[in-house]
């Protein structure tokens, strides 16, 4: 058994500061194998990677590669002992083509012949079944065609043990299934193949073990054919818990905000929003799906009034007056004062939503700090606001002046939520809301949502994982190169159908 | 366990990020920090001269303390330093890079010096003060406005534009030194009525300097509590740390931009002020001495906390006339007390890089063999 053990770690610790990110992990790969390494955000599973890629150095421990101890100081030396990782942000050179990128550093011997060394690259796509134009420029590439190209630049450097940080997390359905096709030919191939995930399914589809985290603590590992999808997350996350959204149906609905005909094109003439239209109503959680970069943030920011669009109108039907307002043209501050109240939870939470160095009180204050005619600022009601939240969804916090950026990412968004919430909002926008969330912190956001839309609350909600939308959602947008490309029923449609419409212009309509 | 095949060693030591670390700990290490810099100093001392460090460092001390006259040169130049930190901190609250408190200080003070010298015997001393302040405070804020309305239009670089605004002020101010010269022509402005001290801040109790330091203290307390209390200093810091979360809440960057850098520049005026009016009485080309740079490290050293940059002036003033008194007892030349300030400063800045890691030694070579 223990020949065919690629890599093996044997009680390696790792600490920052006082918190100890991994403790005493045991784990063996073996050739030929795919293994995942299953854990919520904050368990220390890129840190243990990270160890392994050379990045960073384990406190205690040793790490065997082909049975011998291996000290893996710099990413160097990991490529020394043909370990390859393919981290979840891409590493590449923006105006190289593929192949420039993929010999980057490589430090192969010889002279530098470009024609030759794309013909290494065609070879290796070949092999796996990439699907790639050794020629094409970075730049131009969609995120799915940037990956291949950092999982080509591993095995162009000869890696017999791939680390693929969160891989799926940008990609659509289809493009998973063709990333799943080349990590099995991998497998076949004799390679070692660690996937770092959080998402269960796809734990269950593609690796043959499970290795599970849980806050830096190594749990076990199991067979993927002997386990099921509640147990693994019991491992994950200590205890049982129901994956199941509620989703009510949505009472007496009206049109809240009525998009028309919205073009937004950027100084630079890139049109980042086509002709969209749609309807958010009250009541209903109207999801918007698209792969990353495809005009998601635009629109919400369109919304906002943080960007003004080229042309059309955004109209907001007010509850209170029965008045029609335009909020095309106004700031966010034109339109708080116009009495529409507007939540938006940014996708940016400490680089837009909050502030990083301030603490929770001044950060509660962000929303609120000009009210009043005096020039100094009113720090109670934040503060009471700050210890309310705090209680009421459980923001671990050594107490309200502690700065946010020292917070968890859960913790984060819950102040950040709970701060959008608090102004009673019609409309709550929120761009990836559970992203980098642990499971609990997930559900208490989409709870959340759910009550604010109990409270007949316009929400929209972008998402990324396509199975949530399809829980959570009453309607589902789909928006694909800034173009709507389906508005769809979150109850019938399937995961296939939203994939396919995801990609949908990309391919056939962009012609402009 | 033999790792043959392999050359690759361990590192012996690695760093690790504190969480955080009690008050009194990390004015250990500063405090330690500066020990380590005076031995450093007094082994180059002794390397380089040969002179008894110990007398060195007393000489310093006195430079600083030894009569009264010098302790109060030393509360006046830590109050000029101050005012010019003072002035600098909310724009760099905001990353706005004000690298020309320099120009803003010799502007202030030139609008300060041709009042004295235009209106000296024409107006009474009650309305030739007010007169004066605002004057150098506009110059100063004018100084400031100009590169802040170019960022916030155009997005030009502020630093390299404050900077450059600093040339095109000594020169203004050569000129003038010029066409004000005493006797003509010969380029020195020499001090401004002298007999009838017309525009001269008045001495308190006998003590020349005690208003500039009053006026400083008090500035000192307005800025805290601007920075800290205000909406205004609630909205540079927001612009500050990030420009996204002030669009997103509405914010109108390019306001917040202009308005600091008029009050940046405001302050500096009155630092000008304060230089004429107040201390030399004249005006040259030098009139700041570096001390709009110097203000940029007080500040920084400060992080930017009013309350701070009290002690950090107080540090390098101290250093600076230590230096200087060094240079002329010893018969040394300047150049070796620069040494010797260069030396402490960099323990002083280095020490917070201990406060904020750690260095911890490897120990998975002696957990593996066990």
């Amino acid at each position: 058994m223990s020949s065919t053990a690629a890599i093996e770690l044997k009680n390696i610790t790792k600490t920052f500061g006082s918190v100890v990110a991994n403790n005493n992990i045991c784990l063996t790969v073996n050739k030929g194998e795919i293994l995942s390494i299953l854990g919520e955000n904050g368990s220390g599973k890129t840190t243990l990677m990270n160890m392994i890629s050379g990045i960073y150095f384990p406190d205690h421990g040793q790490i065997f590669v082909d049975g011998k101890e291996a000290i893996i100081a710099s990413p160097k030396d990991a490529f020394d002992y043909k370990i390859g990782m393919i981290h979840q942000h891409f590493k590449l050179v923006d105006v190289f083509s593929a192949t420039e990128n993929i010999i980057l550093g490589s430090g192969k011997k010889g002279k530098y012949n470009l024609k030759k060394s794309a013909e290494e690259v065609k070879e290796i796509s070949e092999k796996y079944g990439f699907d790639i134009d050794p020629f094409k420029k970075i730049y131009e590439m969609s995120v799915s065609e940037k990956q291949t190209v950092e999982i080509i630049k591993v095995l162009y450097r000869g890696a017999d043990i791939l680390i693929l940080d969160e891989p799926t997390a940008v990609l659509t359905p289809q493009e998973t299934e063709k990333l799943f096709s080349v990590l099995r030919r991998m497998k076949e191939n004799g390679k070692a193949v660690i996937v770092i995930t959080h998402k269960l399914h796809e734990v269950l589809e593609i690796s043959d073990r499970v290795s599970v985290l849980r806050k830096g603590e190594y749990i076990g590992t199991v067979n993927t054919c002997d386990t099921t999808e509640s147990e693994l997350t019991e491992m994950m996350v200590g205890k049982k818990i129901s994956l199941n959204i509620e989703r009510s149906e949505p009472k007496d609905p009206v049109d809240r905000i009525v998009v028309k005909n919205v073009n937004y094109t950027t100084r630079d003439g890139v049109a980042l929003l086509n002709n969209i239209s749609f309807e958010a109503r009250s009541g209903e959680i109207l999801g918007i799906a698209g792969i990353a970069g495809s005009g998601q943030r635009e629109l919400l920011e369109t919304i906002a009034g943080l960007i003004h669009p080229s042309s059309g109108e955004i109209l907001y039907n007010n509850p209170q007056t029965g008045e029609v307002d335009n909020l095309r043209d106004k700031t966010p501050l034109q339109i708080r004062e116009l009495g529409v109240r507007l939540s938006f939870v940014p996708e940016d939470r400490l680089g837009m939503g909050l502030v990083g160095n301030m603490d929770i009180v001044d950060n509660m204050m962000l929303r609120s700090y000009s009210k009043g005619n005096t020039m100094f600022l009113e720090r109670k009601e934040p503060r009471d606001l700050a210890k309310k939240i705090i209680d009421e969804l459980e923001v671990v916090t050594p107490d309200a002046n502690t700065p946010v950026r020292k917070l968890s990412g859960g913790n984060v968004q819950k102040v950040l939520v709970g701060r959008e919430i608090a102004s009673a909002p019609t409309v709550l926008m929120a761009a990836y809301p559970v992203r980098g969330l642990d499971i609990n912190s997930s559900y208490l956001i989409y709870n959340l949502l759910n009550q604010q839309k109990e409270n007949g609350v316009a929400v929209v909600f972008v998402g990324e994982d396509l199975d949530v939308l399809l829980e959570l959602c009453d309607r589902i947008m789909v928006i694909s190169s800034g173009n709507i490309t389906g508005m769809v029923d979150a109850r019938t449609v399937t995961k296939e159908e939203v994939g396919l419409l995801m990609t949908k212009s990309n391919r056939g309509e962009k012609d402009e | 366990m033999n790792n043959a095949g392999t050359t690759k060693h361990e590192p012996l030591f690695h760093i690790v990020k504190r969480s955080s670390m009690v008050w009194w700990k990390s004015w250990l290490i500063r405090i330690g920090s500066v020990a380590a810099a005076l031995i450093v100093c007094a082994v180059i001392t002794v390397l380089l001269t040969g002179k008894n460090p110990l007398g060195v460092y007393a000489t310093m001390i006195d430079g600083s303390f030894g009569t009264p006259r010098r302790i109060w040169g030393l509360l006046q130049n830590i109050a000029i330093l101050l005012c010019i930190s003072l002035a600098v901190t909310p724009a760099f609250k905001m990353r706005f890079w004000n690298t020309g408190a320099e120009g803003q200080v010799l502007v202030g003070g030139l609008a300060t010096a041709s009042c004295m010298i235009l209106l000296g015997d024409k107006l009474p001393t009650l309305l030739l003060f007010p007169v004066m302040i605002i004057a150098s405070v506009a110059a100063g804020a004018i100084w400031g406005l100009i590169p802040a309305v170019f960022r916030a239009k155009w997005n030009t670089n502020e630093t390299l534009f404050t900077l450059m605004m600093n040339y095109i002020a000594i020169q203004i101010v050569s000129f003038f030194a010029y066409i004000w010269s005493v006797p003509k022509g010969s380029g020195q402005v020499g001090v401004i009525n002298g007999s009838t001290k017309a525009g001269w801040l008045p001495s308190i109790g006998g003590h020349d300097y005690l208003l500039n330091i009053i006026i400083v203290a008090v500035l000192t307390v307005a800025v805290y509590i601007y920075l800290r209390y205000s909406k205004h200093g609630y909205e540079i810091q927001v612009v500050g740390e990030s420009e996204n979360t002030a669009r997103y809440i509405g914010i109108n960057v390019k306001k917040v931009i202009i308005r600091t850098m008029l009050l940046s520049g405001a302050i500096c005026g009155i630092a000008g002020f304060l230089l004429v009016s107040g201390t030399d009485h004249t005006f040259t080309r030098d009139l700041a001495a570096g001390r709009g740079f110097t203000a940029i490290m007080v500040s920084w050293l400060a992080k930017f906390n009013p309350l701070y940059m009290v002690l950090t002036s107080f540090i390098i003033v101290f250093l600076q006339k230590g230096a200087g008194e060094i240079s002329t007892t010893f018969g040394l030349n300047d150049s070796f007390s620069d040494i010797l300030t260069g030396i402490i400063i960099f323990f002083i800045i280095g020490s917070e890089f201990f406060i904020n890691y750690s260095i911890k030694r490897n120990e998975s070579l002696k957990g593996g063999k066990k």
